[in-house]
């Protein structure tokens, strides 16, 4: 087999889908206008498929923050922390994450996918375990691939699934990392985290990792995520988590109360030959991260907004995921139909994620919104508007 | 313990309704070249494996697995273990 062979599969659906004219896995937007709003291939839509949960990538404090960073110390850091040295901002934004997550230790990577890649690659090695949720995201699979450790998939949001495997572990359970999410980004759905804390708590020894992704800025009190909500945060071994979402910038970060964690800095390579983020990055997501500590009405903006659209969506006869979230899966068992329906709502003025199988998780397809603190009530009017209007044979309201 | 032969036959019985219609399982068959599995159908054979000799399979074999004779040998290593 030669070595472009592997390919052919995907080209042959990348043609059958950009035959519309737009290319549905390869957007551009031409400009983005604000938070909630862009223009692609000349038409001015609403961004509802941005994962940028609080609204604040046009925060004016985030700008000016980054704007006075490139001013004061350029552009770039043009290497890693370890080969070239900290600036003192990513030393500062890992104290106020470590204050903000009640954590002992935390440490700033360049992207989300490399805080799972490193902070799971390491953490774990041969002769290990991870027992991981079966919907983990990529980042988290190629993390524990990485690592060279046996990796163990549990049905997903399963604490009895998960219970067996542990169990059947015996003594390696000494040497076991169980991995999940905090909320599951193709259908939305919460893990039930207090019942997996239980389990982990019957198996001493093995060590938990929740990845906050979707849920910092989003679930808990004081905005942690997932395991605040559920009141297990002193469960959690490690939570790793993004500034690409709520932070409205791009970053990862993981935090800890092992003091083992400030070793990994050291080991962990994904870390050690990265570059670090740039300054402005680093700026404006303090700041964005002062905003999410301050404004908890944000929050609850968000879950306003995320609930009125899941009940018009389930009103419609739309298949949803499971319950309301800032994720709203729209299910479609055909992928024609789903692509038909992402075009159709792109001309009437709604940006969606369109994703097919093998991301999705069961076989189907799914058009995935994602709804914003920044969504005015007549943007989420319009967005379940445009769901409504679809033509019947497009929207398969029976499907899935 | 049992044989290889006594697995093989387990093996293919449990990958057989997962096949498209009409196309027979047999130990050289390749679960991606001739039964068209993709990712969730291989996890969905796992699933039916570990339930049936409540075992966990770890993905880590997975890369080694081309046909259902690959698999069956890896599935009696992993018995062995247990």
């Amino acid at each position: 087999m030669a070595i472009f062979d592997k390919f052919q599969q995907l080209a042959a659906t990348r043609q059958a889908l950009s035959e519309s004219g737009i290319q549905a896995i390869s957007v551009v937007m031409d400009q983005v206008v604000s938070a909630t709003e862009a223009v692609v291939n000349g038409q001015r839509v609403i961004l509802a498929g941005t994962n940028n949960y609080l609204g604040l990538t046009f925060h004016p404090d985030c700008i000016e923050a980054a704007c006075q960073a490139v001013r004061t110390q350029g552009t770039g850091t043009t290497g890693s922390r370890a080969a070239n040295g900290s600036y003192s901002i990513h030393v500062q934004l890992e104290r106020e994450l470590a204050d903000f997550l009640g954590r002992r230790g935390v440490i700033v990577f360049s992207t989300g996918y490399v805080a799972n890649l490193g902070m799971l690659s390491t953490l774990a090695g041969p002769g290990d375990v991870f027992v991981i949720d079966g919907d983990s995201h990529a980042s988290i699979y190629d993390g524990c691939r990485l690592s060279g450790a046996e990796i163990i998939r549990f049905r997903h949001n399963d604490p009895a699934d998960l219970d067996k495997r542990l169990h059947r572990l015996g003594d390696r359970i000494a040497n076991t990392l169980i991995v999940v999410e905090g909320i599951y980004s193709m259908l939305g759905d919460r893990a039930p985290l207090a019942d997996i804390a239980a389990v982990k708590r019957r198996h001493p020894g093995a060590m938990l990792v929740v990845d906050e992704a979707h849920s910092l800025g989003v679930l808990g009190e004081h905005g942690r995520g997932m395991a605040e909500e559920a009141g297990v945060e002193a469960d959690v071994d490690f939570v790793i988590g993004t500034f690409s979402k709520s932070l409205g910038a791009i970053g990862g970060y993981c935090g800890s109360d092992h003091p083992e964690l400030d070793l990994m800095r050291f080991a962990n390579r994904p870390y050690v030959f990265t570059a670090s983020p740039s300054p402005s990055i680093i700026a404006s997501t303090r700041t964005a991260l002062a905003v999410l500590r301050s404004r908890p009405e944000l929050r609850d903006r968000l879950w306003g907004n995320a609930r009125t659209l899941y009940g018009h969506l389930r009103d419609l006869g739309y298949t949803l995921g499971p319950e309301p979230s800032p994720i709203i899966a729209v299910r479609f068992a055909e992928r024609d139909k789903a692509f038909a329906a992402w075009t159709a709502l792109i001309e009437r003025g709604v940006y969606v994620n369109l994703v097919l199988p093998p991301a999705s998780p069961d076989g189907g397809s799914l058009l995935r919104c994602s709804v914003s603190a920044g969504h005015t009530p007549e943007q989420i009017e319009h967005i379940a508007r445009a769901f409504g209007e679809l033509p019947k044979p497009i929207a398969g309201l029976s499907a899935a | 313990m049992q044989t290889y032969e006594e697995l093989l036959s387990q093996v293919i019985e449990m990958v057989q309704p997962l096949a498209p219609q009409g196309r027979s399982v047999r130990e050289v068959t390749d679960l991606v070249s001739d039964l068209e599995f993709d990712s969730l159908k291989v996890m969905s054979l796992v699933e039916r494996v570990e339930d049936r000799f409540d075992i966990s399979i770890p993905l880590n074999i997975l890369p080694d697995v081309r046909t259902v004779r690959d698999f069956t040998v890896q599935l009696q290593k992993l018995l062995g273990k247990v």
